[in-house]
């Protein structure tokens, strides 16, 4: 579903990226860790092409990111992100953000988008703020909207950029319960976080990155009860 | 103080002060749409959109209007070879005025569009919609709503530098009083009430703006 092949990324002279590779399969969900810094962010906006890769391969099912001929805008359709800071359009009550790009993009009538947008809605508990805007929600609500704007694009694979890093503790739960019934549901994941209970729960698999490279990867089982490089030991021992 | 010659002077200054407000709504309402699409190719990746676009900017804000009124009116002409028209007066002024207020635009829109979070166009673009789309669909609704304040103010600086097309004879509140004043050697007279007219118009409009400004404040802070 996601083939990776030596991705480097630069920021003027900064390696950010230092040849990743990586494949995701349909249906896996891929929790990426690290310290602040190694790279797990950018890694996964060059999966939408928020940042162009330097250099090196990414395909999103089958189809290059880095080619002319591909129109980004319909890779970005399949392909669903949630920001930590939400980026919920403030001008728009919950109902509207999740209703505008079905309708812009897919082309969907209203009728249709709205009922699409209800059914999120509900789906991630929130029905009854359809008609509120974003300032009026707290933080996991916001986070909730998001994934619910997301997801009306009915993508095949969903990124998650740290999106319970933003939050008060008693908010993470609301969220990370909408992703773990995702995950069940068979999407396809990325999904940067600190949050290692979510990882060990519903995570297929856990990529270790630190300094621009993937340092180790495996089941979170064994990752975290018994990982092998020094870098993922001196990493997990400070957080677990 | 001649009082009498205010009151009967009244009537042709206010028309005066009509073309004054139809000059100045004519020149920000095309300065606006001139300063919009300056604004987005200012802000365009590639040069060839963007540099003409900041020539633009800095010519018309870098040059007196005298000069920008001057040129399209005794200029234009010359170098294009057209005889103008009678009412050239009033098409060359709509133009300088409109120029000159599309490149302050420009900037306020400029400003307006920077300040959105960059969150908002990558949610927009995360989502699948083409830059267009997310400008106009996101982006720009909240810019439109910080841009309301200094576009109020432009509007009063335009109706106050809208009276330098008297020079080329455009009837507008300075150059009616001009004209008072000439026939009737009263010039103070005459120009107080000049200023006071000008000062009721803009005192007026900047009410209004306040007005614009609390009630966006409050839709803000919903």
């Amino acid at each position: 579903m996601i083939h990776v092949k030596n991705l480097h990324k630069y920021f003027g002279k900064l390696e950010v990226l230092k040849g990743v590779d990586a494949d995701i399969k349909e249906k896996e969900v891929v929790v990426v860790i690290g310290p602040s810094g190694s790279g797990k962010s950018t890694f996964l906006r060059c999966l939408n092409k928020l940042e162009e890769a330097t250099s090196g391969e990414i395909e999103i099912d089958g189809i290059p990111l880095n080619n002319d001929d591909t129109n980004i805008n319909a890779i970005r359709r399949e392909v669903g992100m949630v920001f930590q800071r939400f980026n919920l359009f403030p001008h728009m009550t919950a109902l509207e953000n999740i209703m505008l790009a079905p309708m812009k993009v897919r082309k969907l009538t209203r009728e249709e988008a709205e009922k699409t947008a209800r059914e999120l809605l509900r789906k991630v508990g929130l029905e009854e703020k359809a008609n509120v805007y974003p300032d009026a929600l707290s933080g996991g609500q916001q986070q909730r909207v998001a994934i619910a704007r997301a997801l009306a694009m009915r993508p095949k694979i969903m990124l998650f950029d740290e999106p319970t890093s933003a939050l008060d503790p008693e908010m993470v739960g609301e969220v990370l319960s909408v992703m773990k019934d995702l995950a069940r549901e068979g999407m396809t994941m990325v999904v940067v976080t600190h949050e290692m209970g979510f990882a060990k729960e519903v995570g297929d698999r856990v990529l270790f990155m630190d300094e621009g490279i993937i340092m180790e990867q495996g089941n979170p089982e064994q990752l975290f009860s018994n990982p092998q490089n020094p870098r993922t030991q001196a990493f997990l021992s400070k957080i677990l | 103080m001649d009082w009498q010659l205010i009151i009967k002077s009244l009537p042709v200054l206010l028309k005066g002060a009509v073309l004054t407000i139809e000059l100045t709504a004519a020149a920000v309402a095309i300065g606006t749409i001139i300063g919009l699409v300056m604004a987005m190719l200012r802000l365009s990746k590639r040069k060839v959109m963007s540099w003409p676009a900041a020539i633009y900017v800095d010519f018309f804000r870098g040059t007196p209007l005298l000069a920008q009124i001057y040129l399209i009116y005794f200029g234009a002409p010359q170098v294009l070879h057209f005889t103008p028209p009678d009412s050239y007066a009033y098409i060359a002024g709509i133009i300088a005025l409109s120029l000159n207020s599309g490149a302050y635009i420009a900037e306020i829109f400029r400003a307006g569009i920077k300040s959105i979070d960059r969150g908002q166009s990558e949610a927009a673009r995360s989502l699948g919609m083409t830059q267009g789309e997310a400008m106009w669909n996101v982006i720009l609704p909240q810019a439109f709503k910080r841009v309301v304040p200094p576009l109020g103010n432009e509007f009063i600086a335009m109706l106050k530098d809208s009276a330098l097309v008297s020079v080329i004879s455009i009837e507008e509140l300075l150059f009616s009083g001009k004209i008072i004043a000439g026939r009737t050697f009263k010039p103070f007279e005459i120009y107080i009430a000049v200023a006071m007219i000008y000062l009721v118009m803009t005192l007026t409009i900047s009410q209004v703006v306040n007005y614009m400004e609390r009630r966006l404040a409050k839709s803000d802070s919903r």
